[in-house]
């Protein structure tokens, strides 16, 4: 019987194709939310898995802020086109315009509360009961006690007082009106996982993932893409350095980090290595109070 | 490399956020960055060393109170296993918290305070184990430096504990001397337990054998979802989606869909659309069948020659779980696997003191954190095995029509459990 197991990738991926395809039992309108980064990635690879050979039950669905990577954009629409699956895109300064939103400012100002708004009206525009994310459990402290099966009030909002039990690996998708559940299938998973997963698969993802040369700022000892969406001030220090990117939000929002790793092989030797969690060393918008992330997912954050 | 899933069961007074921040900490899978920002609010609460705890608490109200309120996953891994471990409250008004940690767990790592020995908290943690059938079970008996490392204190609790894990059935328990404080046994083994033969807390996670605890005798397939294509080149294109709960699927094997009790053969298995031999637990994989019967989501499919039970009433161990009290009589909704189908719990039998296993005949009020033993009448027929025969099979979820809430979890027993 011993050549019967499955190892831990094999067993993670089990674990989210079951999620998926409950969401797809439970529901009558899920959305996939797919940003282009590597986790939304492996997300619509395990649908494929899940799915196959027929259509996802759901479209893949972007809230675009603005401030996304070129990079990571094309290859969200490359993806979407080589599956052949529906790809919806909302943009978050249509909302800015519609509704009269205040632009955060500052030097990295950044739209990612912002992002609430127009996820919020996608939903309610397409009547959406459940949106598939690709939150980590391992990526933050709050997220640690998400269920895999999130319900969010008519606001979107997340209670982490009122979270149901979740047991065995039964989940529970009944709501009352207005509300809607966020899903997310690779809770289980860590950074490495992701990337060991992604070598055995072979998934490809956006150039940004590799080493390559970037005019950077230097900002707390992060490092900032230089682009239109900053503001630079005297005496900033802007350079040219080898980066790759641990994770891919918004360009004002995500450093880069300082690699010559080209290769998957490379990447996962250097994560290995790291001494500084993903979160920790690629998000500007983490380190504002130690509660930031329970406060944004409580106003209707991801 | 596998997984470990693993809960700690203690209270903060054990140390049992400080043994999780203990592994994670001298297992090095505590960033500098995480590390940091505890060593700021270690700063702002009080003097003296970083208070590991504080990496395990998630919540700002947590944090406030230092206290555990809800579940928190952790996640790390060594070259020989991932581990998830999910880090529950200890108190008994949080017994619902632990139950839902234990429900998926592999392994608990039961925390003794060694001053204390065997104490209420100790058997009630073990009695919900037991409970929800955790095949593992390791006794880590902690704050031995508070009592001057002595082997006689040690193996006192290993023998009290030892007749007590009899009683209550427990298969694999192990003993373990710590320190989480100084770390002492728990990463590499320590000199302070000359008279201590076994391995170090984390090497005893590295180790004990799991894959054994996957049942493949007794095949169970719940479908839950339909795949149909229906485009021109797969028009007659039917997949049955699901997970392998339990057991073996090969090519050719007879089977039967329950409850409807209608026989086929299996035609093939796909997974990830790629056509497969024989599909095992805990796959999750597409299967075909010869007939074209009607199939849909909640059905099971499993093997002709061995069957599990189809009642549509059914006896449970009951943990409640709601603030709201059960109401005998009340209709709610059982979700078991895929099924989702409307019960009343008709009767409680009787509730547990999950300190004593004691039983308290027809018991007036069933409120929050009690397990009951109740009877349910389901609408249609549920497709079971005993839980202590197969977890996956003999589990569900109790869930308020009106609130939509998950309000207990059922353990399907016969009259014995």
């Amino acid at each position: 019987m011993s050549d019967k197991k499955l190892d831990y990738l094999q067993q993670l991926e089990s674990e989210s194709i079951h999620i998926f395809r409950e969401v797809a039992g439970q529901f009558e309108k899920p959305a996939l939310l797919f940003s282009g980064g590597k986790d939304s990635i492996v997300l619509v690879h395990l649908a494929l898995k899940a799915f196959r050979p027929g259509k996802f039950p759901f479209p893949l669905v972007h809230i675009d802020t603005g401030h996304n990577f070129r990079e990571a954009l094309d290859f969200r629409d490359a993806l979407a086109e080589k599956i052949g699956e529906k790809l919806i895109v909302r943009s978050v300064e249509d909302t800015i315009k519609a509704k009269h939103l205040t632009e955060p400012k500052g030097k990295f100002a950044s739209r990612n509360a912002l992002q609430t708004y127009t996820l919020l009206d996608t939903i309610e525009e397409f009547k959406f009961d459940v949106c598939i994310g690709g939150a980590r459990r391992d990526e933050e402290k709050a997220r640690a006690k998400e269920r895999i099966f999130s319900v969010r009030d008519e606001f979107g909002q997340w209670n982490p007082k009122l979270q149901r039990p979740e047991l065995w690996n039964t989940y529970n998708g009944k709501i009352n009106k207005g509300e809607n559940v966020r899903a997310f299938p690779i809770s289980n998973w860590t950074e490495l996982d992701i990337w060991n997963y992604i070598r055995r698969e072979k998934i490809e993802l956006p150039s940004i993932y590799f080493a390559h040369d970037r005019e950077v700022l230097e900002h707390e000892g992060q490092l900032v893409a230089i682009s239109k969406f900053i503001t630079l001030e005297e005496g900033d220090q802007v350079s040219v350095k080898k980066v790759r990117y641990r994770t891919v939000g918004d360009m004002t929002c995500t450093a880069a980090v300082q690699s010559n790793a080209s290769t998957i092989d490379d990447i996962i030797t250097e994560i290995i290595a790291t001494k500084t969690s993903e979160r920790g060393e690629t998000r500007i918008d983490d380190k504002v109070s130690e509660a930031a992330m329970e406060d944004r997912k409580k106003n209707g954050y991801f | 490399m596998d997984i470990l899933r693993f809960i700690t069961a203690g209270s903060v007074d054990d140390g049992k956020s400080t043994l999780i921040g203990r592994l994670l900490y001298d297992s090095k899978s505590i960033m500098i960055d995480q590390l940091e920002a505890i060593e700021k609010q270690t700063k702002n609460r009080k003097d003296g060393e970083i208070d590991l705890a504080l990496l395990t608490d998630g919540l700002r109200a947590e944090r406030e109170q230092g206290i555990t309120i809800d579940v928190a996953y952790k996640y790390f891994s060594t070259p020989k296993r991932k581990f998830i471990i999910a880090d529950a409250p200890g108190h008994i008004q949080y017994t619902r918290n632990m139950v839902t940690g234990a429900s998926n767990s592999d392994l608990a790592i039961i925390l003794v305070d060694a001053r204390n020995g065997v104490a209420e908290q100790t058997r009630r943690h073990s009695i919900i184990a037991s409970l929800l059938n955790i095949p593992h079970v390791i006794v880590a008996i902690n704050k031995m430096d508070l009592v001057d490392n002595s082997a006689d204190v040690y193996n006192n609790i290993v023998i009290e504990y030892a007749a007590f894990a009899k009683k209550l059935g427990l298969k694999d328990v192990k003993y373990i001397p710590i320190s989480a404080l100084n770390g002492d046994n728990i990463v590499e083994k320590s000199d302070s337990y000359p008279w201590y033969e076994g391995g170090s807390l984390l090497s005893i996670l590295e180790t004990v054998e799991v894959s054994n605890d996957i049942n493949l005798e007794d095949a169970r397939f719940p479908v839950q979802y339909v795949i149909r294509p229906q485009t021109d080149e797969l028009h007659d294109y039917r997949g049955y989606a699901g997970k392998v709960l339990s057991g073996i699927y090969k090519k050719g094997d007879a089977v039967t869909v329950l409850p409807s009790g209608i026989q086929s053969k299996i035609k093939a298995i796909e997974i990830g659309g790629e056509e497969i031999e024989e599909a095992f637990a805990p796959q999750s994989v597409v299967l075909h069948l010869e007939d074209d019967i009607d199939i849909s989501r909640g059905d099971t499919i499993v093997q002709t020659n061995n069957q599990p039970s189809v009642e549509n009433e059914l006896e449970v161990l009951l943990c409640w779980m709601d603030g709201k009290p059960l109401i005998p009589g009340n209709k709610y909704l059982l979700q078991h696997n895929s099924k989702l189908v409307r019960a009343i719990v008709k009767e409680v039998e009787y509730k547990l003191d999950v300190n004593s296993l004691e039983q308290e005949q027809a018991p007036e009020k069933v409120s929050l954190n009690d397990i009951v033993k109740a009877t349910i009448k389901t609408a249609s027929p549920v497709v079971f095995d005993f839980y202590r025969k197969l977890r996956t099979t003999g589990g569900a979820i109790l869930i308020d029509e009106t609130s939509n809430v998950t309000v207990g979890a059922c353990m399907i027993v016969n009259s014995e459990w």
